[in-house]
């Protein structure tokens, strides 16, 4: 039994835009996994709530008539990863979010909630980050789209207004063609775990070249966050042993991490270096290239 | 306090109940006499309410019951049939996978998700492990469930 | 020959199918439920408490506090009572404290009519609190201006011993002595089904509790002394139980449903642990820091072992100091030709209090033992495997410690058989020197346990056999089934010794005090020991009486005559059928003139005690960049005397070696040094291993046959759990060159010890 005060089955997108415009300590309530372990822990801010469960309409994953792959707010992450249309043209977004916690979790969650509710370990992030998913966004003044890059603005916090509703991910073609792409979740278990680190790669190669480097981390800053500067340093260089040491190098100055009671700054950092030059590689290697 | 009325099958049988929208799915199975569907956490940790939602297996902790309105629920009660246990169950018998048993009821309910899942081909050990991920058991380590699910599925040589 | 087949376990059914009933599964009408308030401070005293806001709550009926509980302090050890003053467990708690000792205490309790009614209005008591200092390590605790977490001080109790011979004169005659630092976690049991219990009164004088309790007995007499009432107005009932590795041989919750049903007019109450209380606020096991000596002679004799070693008790004593002497104890069987010096300190602190856990302070003592004897065997430069095998007990050793000869030891043959299983000697050659960023190694391990708890404690165990109408047989035990087949091997054996076959034994899991024959219960691997001559006795009992009702039936003299396969048959020739079972248990029960109902009740003491042997072997690789561990193939060899169950028997030790890689890679309860918060009290935190953290465990048997015992065997339940984690620790040291000291080896631990041997 769960310490809801209020429940309200929306009937369509609308009725949930409505209802949560409505009443500003209303919640979404998508998966369930996460807000109700919150309700569990007896949390107050997650009594009010909006439950989307019933709008199939966000559940879809297709790739619409421009190439652009849409992914349903609501779509489970069993759902993502066994799609066709996900392992086939962003198969690094499949493979994120299979590594959430276990089977059962995964047929209930989304990737909708995983983002929304602005976890800095969220398993989907880094992949979002280097697609540079758009985030589709009902609000009671009508649609919008924010990228994933600056929706996050701090930890457990992300860009959504009281009154917005995620309906979809949409991942456009210059985002995923021609690029390899891997994901390491670095965690304390292989499965039913949190990120200590999560890294994602996406490479495009440039003949024997790095064409474009985009790498992303969770756990490694107060949000989920690219790489600008290993990105820079990564620009055209060879496939060896030494790129990756110098990106792993150059990472250093592009995260954050804190020491926490789950690990210190220094074994992040440490992980987050080898990580670096594993994740790249792998990237490198999906894209075609030879180390 | 919310009410709310549901109609939904559990092992093929029809119910409607008035229930309290504040109400896990296995809150409400419980009460309904389903006492295989066990808490080991209440926050989806350890799958021991694991029971399958039209066939695909949740955390029944984690799932409101109003969730489960028109909805087909099978639990491991449904699954022994006059008497005669499912092959899952039969197979959790002879391999010797049962200790406590605590862990026993959402394990069977896992692995006859994955078995159906993955009617039409072969499996690996590995595969085995990640599909039973969600479910903790303390007793066993484990060796034996696997070996409980390799009797019944189509193993793969391993390389 | 019922013995040493596999048949069907007795409770498998009921469980694949969700019939087996626990604790929870009992509902009563009008039960209420019951939420203690818990201290958010590691250690203080309350100044004020306030209930209004909890009572006005809608549903709530009530709230006690520590001004309302009996003024009786207690011990909730799991222990038999014992006639010596002096071996009385640690009584220092109250139903409810004023002084807190650790982040979790328990200073007040709601009864509501329903769960999330108790838990809200348990969240609206205030509580102030004075806080005082916190210790939490062994340093802070044991500091001369430490806090007194009570007022005795904070140390518990110490003791040593030194048997063997002389100490220092057996490291003076060594070649080589190496020395290291050792140190265990806090782990926790995280059986699936938390603790929980109710209780209701049946008229005004006898309350019923049922329990998820691995002693009900035991638990019984402790409701009875926590409540100041005689012990015989409390009924204890045990249904199936979700496990309980020794944390549910502690009485956490029964008293205090005992008394919330009194104070509720009878009223049914249930006390029901979610997770997160269950991990913080029932028991863990004890951490420990020790230091190891181990001198050895070149040619590989073992002369002398010296281990120092200091136990966390945390907030409340519970099992205390019996965990490292009983540590201590049991590992003198291991090696028993060479001087053994061993000194214990135990301690309070305002952590999570620590009692009893699979092994009993045996996995603490034999992970710095065996990881001194793989720096020993280096350092002399002898094959790891080889100076075990030199030095471990034989069959007719003495053990110098209880003087006693060791009447069955197959440690020898299990490293043997470990040894040839994993393929030691290739694989030894072709791992040497790893380099690289993953490198393999191989570990080993052996460890020495004992079968209950003699002499320490008494050791009584009850079984009653009932021939029914229908010439099956009902079988009452007062040991208790948690998971480990106990109820299956006990059929196997009245079913050997009786003659009739198996599915005709029905055993009855539920024990209930008022009904129950005596015994105290599951723990220290003593059951399958303790409890086959009690049966024995019995079954032999019972053929006695129904061979003699067979001879008023038929007039044939009862000593020509045996019972084999359910049927009284000819002794010398089994095959001519006298009478068939069935016919004797009608006649008995129903003709007009003779007989009766044939049952055997019979209580017995066991006066030996048995040590069990095994080891584990490990062949695993690390990644060494990325702190990670990963077994390739891991083995456990068990002596356990004649397997009563092989398949059981794997069981048992396929979830102590699962349980052990928990311990030496995953596992451990994170507390805040400075506040005694514990970060991690959820399954998500506390990282127990999943299906993929596991890798394929083997095991193998070595079957030597127990005198002393009743059917050959010795104790297997809590062993496997012992000897993984130091083999996992040499083994490690084998890839890297690095010995990590302490558990668990997660990838921060290794991180740390890597980095300061400069290898990543
Ligand atoms: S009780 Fe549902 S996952 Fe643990
Ligand atoms: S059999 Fe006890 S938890 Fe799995």
């Amino acid at each position: 039994m769960f310490p809801i005060e209020k429940h309200h089955m929306a009937t369509s997108i609308e009725d949930a835009v409505r209802a949560l415009a409505e009443d500003e300590t209303s919640q979404v309530i998508a998966g369930g996994t996460d807000v109700l372990i919150r309700l569990h822990e007896g949390h107050g801010d997650y009594r009010n709530l909006v439950d989307i469960n019933k709008l199939d309409e966000l559940r879809e994953i297709r790739m619409d008539e421009e190439g652009n792959v849409l992914i349903g707010a609501l779509a489970s992450f069993t759902e993502i990863l066994e799609h066709d249309v996900i392992r086939k043209h962003v198969p690094v977004i499949g493979e994120s979010v299979n590594t959430v916690g276990g089977p059962q979790v995964r047929n209930r969650g989304t990737m909708g909630g995983n983002i929304c509710n602005g976890a800095v370990s969220a398993d989907s992030a880094c992949a979002a980050l280097v697609h540079e998913v758009d985030l589709v966004i009902q609000s009671p003044e009508g649609e919008r789209v924010e990228s994933i890059i600056g929706f996050h603005t701090g930890p457990g916090r992300v860009s959504l207004k009281q009154g917005d509703l995620l309906k979809h991910f949409r991942v456009r073609p210059g985002n995923y063609k021609g690029f390899g792409a891997s994901y390491y979740k670095y965690a304390m278990r292989e499965a039913m775990d949190i990120a200590t680190i999560g890294c994602a790669a996406a490479v495009k190669l440039n003949g024997e070249k790095i064409g474009e480097l985009r790498l992303a981390y969770t756990v490694s800053a107060p949000t989920p966050i690219r790489c600008a500067g290993a990105e820079e340093v990564a620009k055209g260089k060879p496939l060896t042993q030494e790129t990756l040491a110098e990106i792993a190098k150059a990472v250093e100055a592009d995260v954050r991490p804190r020491t926490s009671w789950r690990a210190s700054m220094e074994f992040r950092l440490h992980v987050i270096r080898t990580l670096a030059q594993r994740v790249t590689r792998q990237a490198a290697e999906r894209a075609g290239g030879t180390f | 306090m919310q009410k709310q009325t549901i109609s939904l099958t559990v092992n093929d049988k029809k119910f409607t109940l008035d229930i309290d929208v504040r109400q896990s799915l296995a809150d409400v199975l419980r009460k309904q006499g389903f006492t295989s569907v066990k808490q080991g956490c209440g926050v989806g940790e350890c799958g021991a309410c694991t029971v399958l939602v039209d066939d695909m297996a949740v955390d029944s902790c984690i799932y409101l019951a109003v969730w489960a309105d028109n909805k087909k629920v099978r639990t491991t009660e449904g699954e022994c049939r006059n008497g005669k246990l499912s092959p899952v169950q039969q197979a959790y018998v002879d391999a010797g996978a049962v200790q406590c048993g605590f862990c026993t009821p959402g394990l069977v309910m896992t692995t006859t998700s994955f078995l159906e899942r993955n009617r039409d081909r072969k499996v690996t050990r590995e595969e085995i492990r990640t599909g039973h991920a969600g479910n903790l058991c303390r007793c066993t380590g484990y060796e034996t469930i696997v070996k409980a699910v390799e009797k019944i599925v189509d193993v793969a040589e391993e390389e | 020959m019922a013995v040493g087949k596999s048949p069907v376990r007795k409770d498998a059914v009921a469980k694949v199918t969700g019939k087996a009933r626990y604790t929870d599964d009992f509902i009563m009408p009008g039960m209420l439920h019951a939420k203690y308030v818990r201290s958010p401070v590691g250690h203080g005293i309350v100044k004020s408490l306030d209930a209004k806001e909890a009572l006005a709550l809608p549903g709530v009926e009530a709230v006690f506090t520590y001004e309302d509980v009996p003024d009786i302090v207690y011990a909730t050890a799991g222990h038999p009572f014992s006639l010596e003053v002096d071996h009385q467990d640690v009584a220092d708690r109250k139903l409810l404290t004023k002084h807190v000792r650790y982040h979790g205490d328990e200073v007040a309790i709601v009864v509501a009519r329903d769960p999330l009614t108790a838990e809200e209005a348990a969240r609206k008591v205030k509580v102030e609190y004075e806080e005082f200092p916190v210790c939490v390590t062994h340093e802070a605790a044991l500091a001369h201006d430490a806090p007194k977490i009570h007022a005795g001080g904070n140390v518990i109790k110490s003791h040593s011993f030194e048997v063997g011979g002389n100490l220092d004169q057996a490291l003076s005659e060594s070649d080589v002595v190496v020395e290291g630092e050792f140190k265990t976690p806090v782990v926790q049991h995280c059986h699936m089904e938390n603790h929980t219990a109710y209780a209701y009164m049946d008229d005004h004088e006898h309350i019923v509790v049922v329990s998820s309790t691995q002693i009900p007995h035991i638990c019984r007499r402790i409701v009875g002394e926590a409540l100041g009432i005689s012990w015989g107005r409390v009924r204890v009932i045990k249904p199936y139980i979700g496990g309980g590795f020794g944390n549910k041989q502690d009485v956490v919750l029964e008293p205090m449903a005992a008394f919330l049903t009194m104070k509720m007019d009878g009223a049914p109450v249930k006390l029901e642990l979610n997770r997160e209380e269950c991990l913080v606020s029932t028991r863990t096991r004890h951490s420990t820091k020790s230091r190891c000596r181990i001198g050895a002679t070149r040619d590989g004799a073992l002369k002398g072992i010296d281990l120092d070693l200091v136990s966390n008790t945390g907030a409340y004593a519970s099992h205390g100091h019996s965990i490292p002497s009983a540590g201590g104890a049991k590992s003198v069987n291991l090696y028993p030709r060479n001087v053994v010096k061993y000194s214990a300190l135990t301690h309070y602190a305002n952590i999570p209090s620590a009692g009893a856990m699979r092994a009993y302070g045996s996995p603490q003592v034999i992970f710095a033992i065996e990881s001194a004897m793989e720096d020993a065997a280096r350092a002399i430069g002898m094959d790891s495997v080889d100076f075990r095998i030199r030095n471990v007990a034989r069959e007719q050793d003495v053990n110098p410690l209880s003087q006693k000869k060791i009447s069955s030891a197959g440690i020898c043959e299990c490293l043997e058989k470990g040894r040839k299983m994993i393929g030691w000697d290739e694989k030894r050659k072709q791992y040497a020197d790893q380099t690289g960023d993953v490198r393999r190694g191989l570990g080993v391990a052996c460890f020495s346990y004992g079968s209950g708890t003699y002499p320490v404690c008494v050791e009584i165990a009850g079984c009653r056999l009932i021939l029914n109408q229908d010439g099956s047989v009902h079988m009452q035990l007062g040991a208790t089934e948690i998971g480990q087949g106990s109820d299956t091997a006990f059929a196997q054996m009245a079913a050997e010794t009786l003659g009739v076959d198996y599915d005709k034994i029905h055993v009855v899991s539920t024990q209930d005090t008022d009904v129950s024959p005596f015994d105290t219960g599951a723990y220290a691997s003593r059951q399958s020991y303790v409890v086959a001559p009690a049966i024995r006795k019995a079954a032999l009992e019972l053929k006695r009486k129904i061979l003699g009702h067979v001879r008023e039936m038929t007039g044939k003299a009862a000593e020509g005559m045996t019972i084999a396969g359910g049927k009284i048959v000819n002794q010398n020739r089994p095959e001519r059928v006298v009478l068939d079972l069935a016919e004797v248990a009608i006649d008995a029960y129903y003709h007009k003139q003779r007989g009766g109902q044939l049952t055997a009740d019979v209580s017995h003491k066991t006066r030996t005690n048995a040590p069990s042997y095994g080891c584990t072997f490990v062949d695993l690789e690390v990644d060494v960049p990325m702190c990670k561990v990963k077994i390739n193939q891991i083995i456990n060899v068990h002596d356990a005397g004649v397997i009563i169950h092989p398949l059981l028997a794997e069981g048992q030790v396929h979830g102590g070696m699962g349980m052990a890689v928990g311990m030496a890679l995953f596992e451990e309860l994170l507390i805040d040094p400075k506040s005694g918060w514990v970060h991690n009290s959820n399954l998500l935190d506390y990282k127990i291993p999943t299906f993929v953290d596991i890798p394929n465990l083997e095991c193998a048997f070595v079957e030597t046959v127990e005198p002393t015992s009743a059917y050959g065997h010795k104790s297997l339940g809590e062993p496997p759990i012992i000897s993984p984690a130091p083999a996992i620790r040499n083994a490690i040291l084998d890839a890297t060159g690095v010995a990590v000291n302490e558990a668990p080896m997660t990838p921060k631990v290794l991180f740390r010890h890597f980095s300061q041997a400069g290898i990543i």
